[in-house]
């Protein structure tokens, strides 16, 4: 356990500006080469009035300054990142590695067909890896995200209703769903009825079964779910909602749990979103790029985007763009294919027995993980067992001591750790929600579990040290509110604070 | 490990999953393999790919080949930033939090306008994002002029037909009426043209509508900016600022609005604030508009963005800086003239828009299909151009970026030359 160590050694703190405080006027670091053909000018009334600000620095100006930032930044390779619901695993490094190949990364997305038979080969197999992972018939890789992949399957469901005369209003999803769902729903045209959930957790059947109507276009629905739980009525759900004749999809969010144990598919979600950087360990890019293919069953194939892929008796690949009930496109190209490529690396350098075992890892770690900080921070559904990640209440301790969540997590950066995810689901109190992933060893393990308890031990203690925290870091707490009140959103506007 | 948790095997801890749905058969995937095995095959997948490594790149319609410094990727690629998560936690995340001020900076620099979000995914969807923060009650009309990027319109109409709206095209000037919500114009257009885009703003704000520019972040060394021209949102494809071309994405979705529509912005925000001890520091701010919080009250659903592309963007402005962006301006302006002239010189080649001034990209009219001449042209090593087939089977859009030397391009002309002779 890192106990008390600094997370930031190197470099200077926050407050030694931003590259504009670097800025010299004169100094320059891009160069060209000299024009080589006569200069145009521009036309008078579409000339720029003034030249924009940008700062003038020197090659070694923004690399000391950038290099300095990146030391002031916790990612993956710092250090274990237990966030709960976000699934932060190792990024192998092979996958830089093949996104760089010339072939892939300079490729220009209107080449002709013909000319990226490597990259299209490269997404067929994917795809095809993708619908034995889920159960699905066919797959979309364009949305480029996982809220957007959301939007994709909504469409979808609009465009299934539409086709059979139907204009469903509802969109049914559980109380404790991520905010990107209700957001998705409103977009898509519905309307979001929550459903409720029981005391274990779970979705409150009779409660679902009461609002299943002709109205209701489909359910959203992540298994295991927001809390970490299984849903162990899936079957019955579905077939709730396949006998009203609504659809169900499944938020992939939680995907990276149950590979190889259960599919979407056999579950009988008709619709499943895939976010890459959870499930195959595509690095999140501290918060994007990510990609959200989409599959479907094969009753929604002809709904999904365009274009497709789809391949020809030679075995060559194309663009199908020939999809009269497509929902059309969602991005301006072909999605993230620089993130599809490291997924590819990843699935394929797992196999199918590997992505199995990266299923039973992740378990295995939660589980122990929960087992071994159980006594400070108990599982708020200690009825049901919990699979990859799990929600521990800081109740207990704050019923006990007044110390709140933030206060554990803000106490476990200054003893080394990315603390986990805390107030979310929001439908338990005082929830941190922790997520270990597969990657981390059961020595990680047993420092993190340390870090709680210790954390719970300086509450009953030493309370300071945790409203203080973090001490250690470049910053400590910032004032969220100021930065709201007082808007300083770019260099130059309104007064520096004070 | 087990045996803390009361297990014997890992598969107990699966048991809550009903029998009647497991998975009774190994995945059908093949078993995994060494990383040498893995780069090798990915390696030869790449091998039948051209690309504009070893094809000379006259292509654009949204991406093109641009210099991307040795300098942005040994920064944005260092592991600190592309390893770590969206920065919910800000005193372990001031690195990724103060590029992303710097880079709302640099974008509130080149546009002209107040304020910058933390990026969207691309042109398109950021197009999508900036048409959403207009709609109103009683407003729901959006023009989208002719000479927006094709991609970009179909991007919007499926978003419409979830959210209740359906673009209008029009051509020359918008009639605006009282029940539109935003005109929409790409400056320079899809075929490279300059519009009268100081009009078409103010026939928009003359009937109250919202202003949308679709822009080119590397012409505003020396174009008129989107704030000069009148807008209130611009939109743009960053992808040409520091990002690979990597067959359409991952890419960069800018978007740039007024102070007074700030709360209606989607997505991350960055603002400066002080620690307890007074020090500067960044968090993420307005959060009270994102779904997380608003849930189905929220403008967007956005939560993943493209953070590492807008790293590597404020990093390259920062190598560009004010006259490398002018210098820029110029290479691209001078050489896509110079090649439009020689062009146009071929027998049976004409300019689309003859007389109409362009940035970097031009489109001219073929005596040959525009697909045929581009086939042709990569067995010469050239990508050619894209096609426009809305305007024309024989209308090509040629860019032609700083990188392009004379000698490129007076290759490039003879090799049409061939092939149009043909």
């Amino acid at each position: 356990m890192n106990d008390g160590a600094p997370i930031r050694t190197q470099g200077p703190t926050a407050t030694s500006g931003t590259i504009a405080d670097r800025s010299s006027p004169g100094r320059r670091a891009s160069t060209f080469a000299p024009l080589d053909v006569p200069e145009v000018d521009v036309p008078h009334e579409h000339q720029r009035g003034e030249v924009p600000a940008l700062p003038q620095v020197a090659e070694i100006d923004i690399v000391r300054h950038y290099t300095m930032l990146s030391q002031q930044n916790y990612g993956v390779d710092t250090g274990p990142y237990p966030l709960g619901s976000c699934t932060m695993k190792y990024n192998p490094k092979l996958a830089e590695t093949v996104a760089a190949f010339a072939g892939f990364q300079r490729a220009h997305p209107l080449q002709p067909d013909s000319t990226v038979q490597g990259t299209l080969a490269m997404l067929w197999r994917l795809e095809e890896a993708l619908c034995e992972i889920t159960g699905m018939a066919r797959a979309t890789l364009q949305p480029p995200a996982g809220a957007c992949g959301e939007m994709t399957g909504l469409l979808i469901m609009r465009a299934f209703h539409a086709d059979h005369g139907e204009q469903r209003t509802k969109v049914l999803i559980p109380d404790a769903a991520h905010g990107t769902n209700p957001a998705s729903v409103r977009l898509a045209g519905f309307q979001s009825v929550n459903v409720p959930a029981d005391e274990r957790g779970l979705v409150d059947v009779d409660a679902l079964r009461g609002l299943v109507d002709d109205q209701v276009a489909g359910l959203m629905l992540t298994n295991p779910n927001t809390l970490g739980l299984f849903e162990e009525h899936i079957e019955e759900i579905t077939a709730l909602l396949h006998a009203a004749g609504a659809l169900v999809y499944y938020d992939g969010a939680n995907l990276n749990a149950i590979m190889g144990k259960v599919r979407p598919g056999d579950m009988g979600f008709d619709i499943v979103h895939i976010n890459t950087h959870k499930t195959f360990a595509t690095p999140h890019g501290g918060g994007g790029p990510g990609a959200g293919p989409v599959g479907v069953a094969e009753h929604l194939v002809p709904y999904l985007p365009s274009p497709m892929l789809a391949r020809g008796d030679d075995g060559s690949v194309g663009w199908d763009r020939d999809r009269p009930k497509s929902i059309g496109r969602l991005h301006g190209f072909n999605g993230n294919v620089g993130v599809l490529v490291r997924a590819y690396a990843y699935v394929f350098a797992h196999g199918g027995d590997g992505l199995t075992e990266v299923s039973e890892l992740a378990a295995l770690n939660a589980n122990y993980l929960a087992s071994q900080i159980g006594e400070a921070f108990p599982l708020a559904f200690p009825d049901s067992p919990p699979m990859h990640e799990f929600v521990a209440t800081g109740e207990p301790l704050k019923r006990e001591t007044g110390i709140r969540a933030m206060d554990v997590a803000k106490r476990l950066i200054d003893l080394g750790y990315h603390p986990s995810t805390v107030y979310f689901p929001l439908v338990v109190d005082v929830a941190m929600m922790v997520e270990p992933t597969e990657t981390e060893s059961k020595q990680t393990l047993d420092g993190l579990a340390a870090g709680f308890l210790r954390a719970a031990d300086d509450a009953r203690t030493d309370p300071d040290l945790l409203h203080e925290a973090p001490v250690t870091t470049p910053v400590r707490r910032l004032d969220e509110a100021r930065a709201a009140r007082h808007l300083r959103l770019r260099w130059g506007m309104g007064d520096p604070p004070d | 490990m087990l045996a803390a948790v009361g297990r014997s095997s890992t598969d107990e801890l699966f048991t809550q999953i009903p029998s009647s749905v497991r998975l009774d058969r190994p995945l059908a995937i093949a078993d995994g393999v060494s990383e040498m095995e893995l780069t090798a095959d990915l390696r030869s997948l790449a091998a039948r790919n051209r690309s504009a490594d070893d094809l000379t790149c006259f292509a654009g319609g949204g991406a093109y080949d641009h210099f991307v410094p040795a300098v942005v990727w040994a920064l944005a690629g260092r592991s600190e930033f592309y390893t770590s998560y969206t920065p919910y936690q800000p005193e372990l995340s001031q690195g990724v939090l103060q590029v992303l001020f710097e880079y709302q900076s640099m974008i509130c620099e080149l546009t002209g306008l107040d304020v910058s979000n933390a990026s969207l995914y691309d042109g398109a969807t950021a197009l999508v994002e900036a048409v959403h923060m207009t709609l109103g009650p009683g407003r729901r009309g959006v023009l989208v002029s002719s000479g927006v990027d094709p991609r970009a319109i179909e991007a919007l109409r499926t978003a419409g037909r979830g959210a209740g709206y359906e673009p209008e095209i029009f051509d020359g000037m918008p009639a605006v009426t009282d029940d539109v919500a935003a005109v929409i114009v790409q400056h320079p257009n899809v075929y490279g043209v300059l519009e009268p885009a100081r009009e078409h703003f103010a026939a928009a704000a003359a009937a109250g509508a919202k202003a949308i520019e679709l822009f080119d972040p590397l012409s505003l060394g020396v174009l008129a900016s989107p704030g000069e021209l009148g807008a209130d949102i611009a939109v743009g494809e960053g992808q040409g600022l520091g990002n690979h071309l990597n067959y359409g994405g991952p890419y960069l979705g800018i978007i740039a609005a007024r102070m007074a529509d700030v709360r209606k912005l989607p997505g991350r925000i960055v603002g400066e604030t002080v620690d307890v001890e007074g020090r500067t520091g960044y968090v993420l701010t307005l959060q009270a508009r994102e779904q997380h919080i608003r849930r189905d009250k929220a403008n967007s659903n956005i939560c993943t963005n493209q953070t590492l592309m807008a790293i590597a963007a404020a990093i390259y402005l920062a190598w560009l800086g004010p006259e490398g962006l002018v210098d820029l301006g110029r290479q691209c302006m001078s050489k896509a003239g110079y090649a439009a002239q020689a062009i146009a010189g071929l027998p049976g080649v004409s300019p689309a828009f003859p007389g109409e001034p362009c940035f970097k990209e031009f489109a001219v009219r073929l005596p040959r299909p525009a697909t045929f001449v581009i086939e042709e042209m990569i067995e010469r090593g050239f990508l050619a151009g894209v096609a426009m087939p809305q305007a024309g089977d024989d209308v090509l859009v040629v860019a032609v970026t700083e990188r392009r030397s004379r000698a490129e391009i007076d290759a490039f002309v003879a090799a049409l030359g061939e092939v149009l002779a043909a």
